[in-house]
């Protein structure tokens, strides 16, 4: 097949919005969307800075069946607001984590997907959002003892700020190619470090050292598919299959924070090297 | 950031709801739901200032002739251009009718 037939045929992930993207990863005709925009859970503080609002706040609910598992679908709307996470939005995705912990604890073994295309805290909402997104981390780490969390960046908004611990927080994590996962965006760095230390405009560089292969290869992330609503699916069903990882990547920090020690920072690493640090001794 | 109201005449309430489009850049979300009989209900708010008169032809456009179902409609516009704005409003009808 040629690249071209490949890519009509081809069913994007990345193109989707977020209650598209949710519905796609559920069970037919499983989807029930709960908090949905007929709440009108607009956000209280954008409207009073002059901002548009949207009916549900950037993030979509959807509790469903994942092949013929319970499931809860977190997904963030990109487009929206950068997925920036805000009081209501966050609230919205700590809530039906917390109460997918109360299920299990009740017998039901409801597993959660996030689907992560945030920019991180909305700035408009500052603490409220920072105190959202602990909400998020916390029930992410009550969630996982009984059942995976599984976390996707497809993009192109990518993961980053104290929604990418979040990430590191998961369970299992899918990206794609063109997803990135930081926890300080390009341009952050470049301005609080320098343009030797980071070169906000040299896009391989962004891609070489946060994008979904490198995440994969350096072991921050589990699995690499293609922009491919199937593929995608096929992924996550797998690594629900897979279940409780032994060890949850975050237990393994202590290891990673002695490789980055160890790494020799005066001059500017390339991808290989940073992959080398990473993988040294399966650390 | 502007907010606008109109009514228009309309035909039987709408089957259902549906919401359409995403407040992203050059986009907007319209939600769509059954309004009382013979009359639809349109709320805007909007990013851009001042094009009031582009609003009401356009809306004018689409609701004027009557013989849309009735419906309350709250649109959240992110700068959307009025084909866009058009077509996300014709595709709000379009999902309420489908079975």
């Amino acid at each position: 097949m040629t690249d071209i037939a490949r890519l009509l045929q081809r069913d994007s992930f990345i193109e989707r919005n977020a209650r598209s993207r949710a519905t796609a990863l559920l069970d037919p005709g499983t989807m029930r969307e709960l908090a949905g925009p007929f709440e009108r859970l607009h956000s209280p503080w954008l409207a009073r800075q002059q901002l548009v609002t949207q009916a549900d706040d950037g993030v979509v609910v959807a509790k469903g069946l994942l092949d013929g598992a319970p499931t809860v679908v977190l997904a963030i709307e990109g487009g929206f607001q950068g997925g920036s996470m805000g009081e209501i939005g966050a609230a919205k995705i700590a809530g039906s984590l917390e109460l997918a912990a109360r299920d299990n604890r009740r017998g039901i073994p409801t597993q959660a997907v996030i689907l992560f295309e945030t920019g991180g805290v909305r700035l408009q909402e500052a603490n409220l959002g920072l105190a959202g997104i602990a909400e998020i981390q916390s029930a992410i780490v009550d969630l996982r003892r009984y059942r995976p969390v599984i976390g996707v960046s497809a993009g192109t908004v990518g993961c980053y700020g104290g929604m990418s611990i979040a990430a590191g927080l998961c369970s299992w994590l899918v990206l794609t190619r063109e997803a990135r996962l930081g926890l300080n965006g390009p341009q952050v760095i470049e301005q609080e470090a320098g343009i030797g230390e980071f070169d906000a405009r040299n896009r391989s560089l962004i891609w070489g050292l946060t994008g979904g292969e490198q995440r994969v290869a350096t072991g921050l992330a589990d699995a690499c598919v293609e922009d491919d609503t199937l593929e995608l699916r096929a992924a996550v069903a797998r690594l629900f299959a897979r279940g409780i990882p032994q060890r949850h990547r975050s237990e393994r920090a202590d290891d990673y924070l002695a490789a980055l020690a160890r790494a020799d920072t005066d001059a500017q690493p390339m991808p290989a090297d940073v992959r080398a640090i990473y993988t040294e001794g399966d650390a | 950031m502007e907010k606008l109201a109109y009514t228009f005449a309309a035909g039987q309430p709408a089957q259902g709801r549906t919401v359409t489009g995403v407040v992203a850049s050059g986009d907007l979300e319209v939600l769509l739901e059954p309004g009382s009989n013979g009359s639809t209900t349109v709320a805007v708010q909007t990013s851009v200032d001042g094009y009031g008169a582009n609003w009401t032809a356009l809306l004018e456009r689409v609701l004027g002739p009557g013989t849309l179902p009735a419906a309350r409609i709250e649109i959240n516009d992110n700068g959307a251009t009025p084909g866009v704005v058009r077509m996300r409003i014709e595709q709000a009808f379009e999902e309420v009718r489908l079975p």
